[in-house]
C-alpha cells in the first residue's frame, strides 16, 4: 500500500479542536476530574432518588423477586422449563431465544447479502436488476410491516396440522411448525462426538502442513483425499466399534398437535426470516461498495500474476474489500440483534417479550426489569464488536504479513 | 416506543421527589380533565366508536368520576394501554386511575404501590374453541395449543389449570389482545382464552362468532376493579365511593330518567344518597349534588351494564353475580349514610 504524507489539519479542524477545549493543561485536568466527578454525583442521586420514592410509595423494589416463580409457560425454550422455575431462569430462556435468532439471522443475513451484492456487480444485466430490484424493495419497507406480512404469509399458507405436509413421514410442515425427527443420545454418543472431534484436529493440521509446505518450499500438496477420509473415517469406524451414536425420535400426530420430534416454531420462522432478508439488503449494499473501492488495477495484477479471475477475487480483491467492509457489517449485526426485539409483536418468547413483558408485569418492577434488559442488549452488542473488531485486527495482520 | 415513554415518564416521576402524591383531585382540576387508562379495545369494557369515543362498564366508571368532579363526563383524557404497560403508566404518574378490566390479585394489591378500589365486574377465566373441533369440555385440551394476552393472570391460570390436570399445552403469548385473537382465528392455536365477558366481546370480532363457543368450564376467579396509586387516600375514597354510589342507586331504583325526581323525595336514603341532606359529598372533596352528576350524566351501575354488556348490548351477558345482593347476585356496597 502506498503511504501518503498527512497533511496538517485543516484550519476548520483547528478551530473546532480549540473550541472543544483543546489540549487540557493543567486547569483542563482538574476541570475533568471535576466534571467526572458531578456526573457520578449526578447518577447516584438519581438511584438513591428512585429508591426512595419507590419506598415511599411502598413499591417493590430490588432484585429477590428473580428466585420467585414465574408461574407461566413459554412456547419455545432451549432449556427445560416450566411454570414452577424462577424469574431467572425464564430470563435466561429469553435471552438464548434472543441470542438464537440473532445468530441464525446473522448467518442467512451474510450469506443472502454477499450473494445479492455479487448478483448486483456481476455484468449480467438481468441478475444485477434483479438483485437492485430486491436491494431497493427490502431496504425501504419497515422491519416490522415485514415481520408481520411472512408470520401472515407462514401462517395462512400452511394447513392445520391434521392436513399437515408430511415428508417420509418424517418431516411435517404445518401452521404449528416444522415437525423434524429428534435425535436422542444412545449409547455410542461419546465415542462418536470424541472421533468426530478428533477428525476435525487432524484435518486442520493437514491444512496447516500444506500450507507450511507451499508457502516454506513452493511445493503444493494435495491433500483433499486424506482429509476426506480423516472426516468420514474415524467417525465410521467409531460407529462400527460403539453403535450408533442416537436414535430418531418420530414425530406423531396425538390430539391437536405433534408429539415427539423437535419442532421449529412458525414465529421463529417468520422472525428470522423477515430479519435476515431485511438486513441482507442493506449488507449487500455494504459489500457492494467495499468491493467497488478496491482499485481496479488489483484486479488487472491479479490476472498479471496468472491467477484465474476466482482466485484474484479471493485473494487479493475481497481481503481488501473487508477491510471497509467490517466496520458498517458490524453494524448490520447490532442492528438485527436490537430488531430481533419486535418479535414480540408476534408472539416469539425472546428477551423483550418473556422478560421485559411478562416478566415486568407480574412483578411490576419496572426499573429494574428494564435494567437488566438494557445492560444485557448492551453486552450482546459489545460482544458482537469485540469479535468483528478481533476478525479485523486478524485480517489487518494477515494482509501486513 | 411506547415502553421508551413509560421508562422516561418513569424516571421522570423517580427525579421529581414526591411529586405525584397526596394532591390527585387538586391536579386533576388544575389539568382539567381527569387521565383514564383503558384497554386497547375490548367491546363492553372500553374500545372507541369510529369517532373516537370511548364507551364500556370501565370507560363509565371514569365517566362517572369526571362528572362528579366537573360535572362534565367528557372531560376525559383516554390512555389506551396493554396488559403489560398498565401498571407502570399507574405508577409513573401518566393515568389518575387504571380501570381497565385488571383482575384483583394480593399481589398486585401488595407489590405495585397502588390500591384496587372496588369490583366492578365479578369475571372468570373461560376457553373459546371452533365448533369444528366438537371439544365439549376443557379438560379435553390436552396438547392444545392456546393463545394468550401476555401480562396477565390468565396467563398464569393457564400454567395452573393445565399442570393441575396433568395435560400439556402450548402457549403462544401477545401483547395485544388484537394479535391474539387474529393468531386464533388464523389457526395458529386451538384455543383462545380469557375472562369469559372478553370471550363473548372478542368473539363479535371473528368472521364467523358462530362456528366458535366458549366452553363450560370458568377456571379461575376474576374479580376486575379500578386501581389508584398509593399515598393519596382521598382520591382512593373517591374512586371507590362512585361505584358504590353507582351500586347504591340502582339499589334504591334511581335511574338517569328519574334522578330529578327523586331529588325532591322526603326519603331519608333518598336525601341523603342524593345530598339534599348531610354534607357527605363535601367530606369527599366533591359537591353535595355529587351523585346526581353521576346518575344523571352516566347512570346508575345496573344501567351501565345493560347498556354496554347486558341485554341492551351486543354482548348479551346475564347479570348472573354481578347482579345486586338482594336480587341473586354478589354486588353489594356498603351503605351512604
Amino acid at each position: 500500500m502506498a503511504i501518503e504524507a498527512r497533511s496538517p489539519p485543516s484550519q476548520f479542524v483547528f478551530r473546532l479542536r480549540r473550541a472543544l477545549g483543546g489540549r487540557a493543561g493543567w486547569n483542563g485536568v482538574v476541570f475533568q476530574i471535576l466534571f467526572v466527578a458531578a456526573l457520578a454525583w449526578l447518577a447516584f442521586e438519581i438511584v438513591e432518588n428512585a429508591r426512595a420514592n419507590l419506598a415511599a410509595q411502598r413499591i417493590t423494589s430490588g432484585f429477590g423477586f428473580l428466585t420467585n416463580n414465574a408461574g407461566f409457560d413459554v412456547s419455545q425454550a432451549l432449556i427445560s422449563y416450566s411454570g414452577s422455575d424462577s424469574y431467572l431462569r425464564v430470563f435466561f430462556v429469553g435471552l438464548l431465544n434472543t441470542l438464537v435468532v440473532a445468530v441464525v439471522g446473522i448467518f442467512f443475513a451474510t450469506i443472502l447479502g454477499f450473494m445479492v451484492a455479487l448478483g448486483r456487480l456481476s455484468p449480467n444485466w438481468l441478475l444485477s436488476r434483479i438483485a437492485g430490484g430486491y436491494v431497493e424493495l427490502i431496504r425501504n419497507l419497515p422491519p416490522l410491516f415485514q415481520i408481520l406480512f411472512w408470520y401472515k404469509a407462514v401462517l395462512s399458507a400452511l394447513p392445520n396440522p391434521r392436513q399437515s405436509y408430511s415428508f417420509f413421514d418424517w418431516f411435517f410442515l404445518s401452521n404449528r411448525g416444522l415437525v423434524i425427527p429428534k435425535a436422542v443420545g444412545s449409547a455410542g454418543l461419546y465415542p462418536f462426538l470424541v472421533a468426530v472431534a478428533v477428525a476435525v484436529v487432524a484435518a486442520f493440521l493437514l491444512r496447516r502442513h500444506a500450507r507450511k509446505e507451499l508457502f516454506d518450499k513452493g511445493r503444493k500438496v494435495t491433500i483433499w483425499p486424506y482429509v476426506l477420509g480423516v472426516l468420514v473415517g474415524l467417525p465410521l469406524m467409531a460407529m462400527l466399534i460403539f453403535g450408533t451414536p442416537c436414535t430418531l425420535e418420530f414425530p406423531a400426530l396425538r390430539g391437536f398437535n405433534f408429539a415427539g420430534g423437535s419442532r421449529v416454531i412458525p414465529e421463529f420462522v417468520a422472525l428470522t426470516l423477515a430479519l435476515s432478508t431485511y438486513t441482507a439488503a442493506f449488507i449487500a449494499e455494504i459489500v457492494r461498495a467495499g468491493i467497488m473501492s478496491v482499485h481496479k488495477g488489483q484486479m488487472e495484477a491479479g490476472s498479471s500474476l496468472g491467477l484465474s479471475r476466482g482466485q484474484t477475487l479471493r485473494l487479493i480483491v475481497v481481503p481488501q474489500a473487508m477491510r471497509v467492509i467490517l466496520p458498517p457489517l458490524t453494524n448490520q449485526y447490532l442492528n438485527l440483534t436490537k430488531n430481533s426485539s419486535l418479535a414480540v409483536a408476534i408472539g416469539y418468547p425472546d428477551l423483550v417479550s418473556v422478560f421485559a413483558g411478562t416478566a415486568l408485569s407480574q412483578t411490576g418492577q419496572a426499573i429494574e426489569i428494564i435494567s437488566i434488559t438494557m445492560g444485557v442488549y448492551l453486552l450482546i452488542s459489545l460482544i458482537t464488536s469485540a469479535i468483528m473488531s478481533l476478525y479485523g485486527w486478524r485480517l489487518d495482520r494477515s494482509m501486513s504479513r | 416506543m411506547k415502553r421508551v415513554s413509560l421508562v422516561l415518564t418513569l424516571a421522570a416521576a423517580a427525579l421529581s421527589a414526591q411529586a405525584a402524591t397526596a394532591q390527585t383531585l387538586k391536579t386533576i382540576k388544575d389539568r382539567g380533565l381527569l387521565s383514564c387508562g383503558v384497554s386497547q379495545g375490548l367491546p363492553g369494557f372500553s374500545s372507541p366508536d369510529d369517532k373516537g369515543n370511548w364507551t364500556g362498564l370501565d370507560v363509565d366508571i371514569c365517566r362517572a368520576i369526571a362528572a362528579a368532579v366537573f360535572n362534565d363526563p367528557s372531560k376525559i383524557k383516554f390512555v389506551p394501554l396493554s396488559a403489560k404497560d398498565r401498571f407502570t403508566a399507574l405508577q409513573s404518574g401518566e393515568i389518575d386511575v387504571l380501570s381497565r378490566n385488571t383482575t384483583w390479585t394480593i399481589s398486585r394489591d401488595t407489590s405495585l404501590g397502588a390500591n384496587f378500589t372496588g369490583v366492578t365486574y365479578y369475571d372468570g377465566q373461560g376457553f373459546l374453541v371452533k365448533k369444528s373441533l366438537k371439544v365439549k369440555s376443557a379438560l379435553e385440551l390436552n396438547s392444545a395449543s392456546v393463545c394468550v394476552q401476555t401480562g396477565t393472570t390468565t396467563e398464569q391460570n393457564l400454567a395452573d389449570y393445565f399442570k393441575g390436570n396433568n395435560m400439556k399445552y402450548e402457549v403462544i403469548a401477545f401483547a395485544g389482545a388484537d394479535e391474539t385473537v387474529k393468531a386464533y382465528e388464523s389457526g395458529r392455536c386451538d384455543v383462545y382464552t380469557t375472562d369469559a365477558s372478553g370471550l363473548y366481546a372478542q368473539r363479535l370480532k371473528l368472521a364467523n362468532p358462530n362456528d366458535h363457543e366458549i366452553l363450560p368450564e370458568i377456571i379461575s376467579k376474576e374479580p376486575l376493579g379500578p386501581m389508584v396509586r398509593h399515598g393519596d387516600d382521598q382520591w382512593f375514597d373517591i374512586v371507590k365511593w362512585t361505584l358504590f354510589a353507582m351500586l347504591n342507586a340502582e339499589e334504591m331504583g334511581v335511574t338517569q330518567k328519574n334522578v330529578d325526581e327523586m331529588a325532591k323525595s322526603d326519603k331519608p336514603d333518598l336525601k341523603r344518597l342524593l345530598g339534599s341532606d348531610g354534607n357527605l359529598g363535601e367530606q369527599l372533596g366533591l359537591t353535595k349534588d355529587w351523585v346526581i352528576r353521576i346518575v344523571k350524566q352516566v347512570g346508575n351501575y345496573g344501567e351501565s351494564f345493560d347498556r354496554n354488556v347486558g341485554a341492551g348490548s351486543k354482548l348479551l351477558i346475564s347479570r348472573g353475580l354481578n347482579n345486586l345482593w338482594n336480587k341473586g347476585g354478589i354486588q353489594y356496597a356498603p351503605p351512604i349514610r
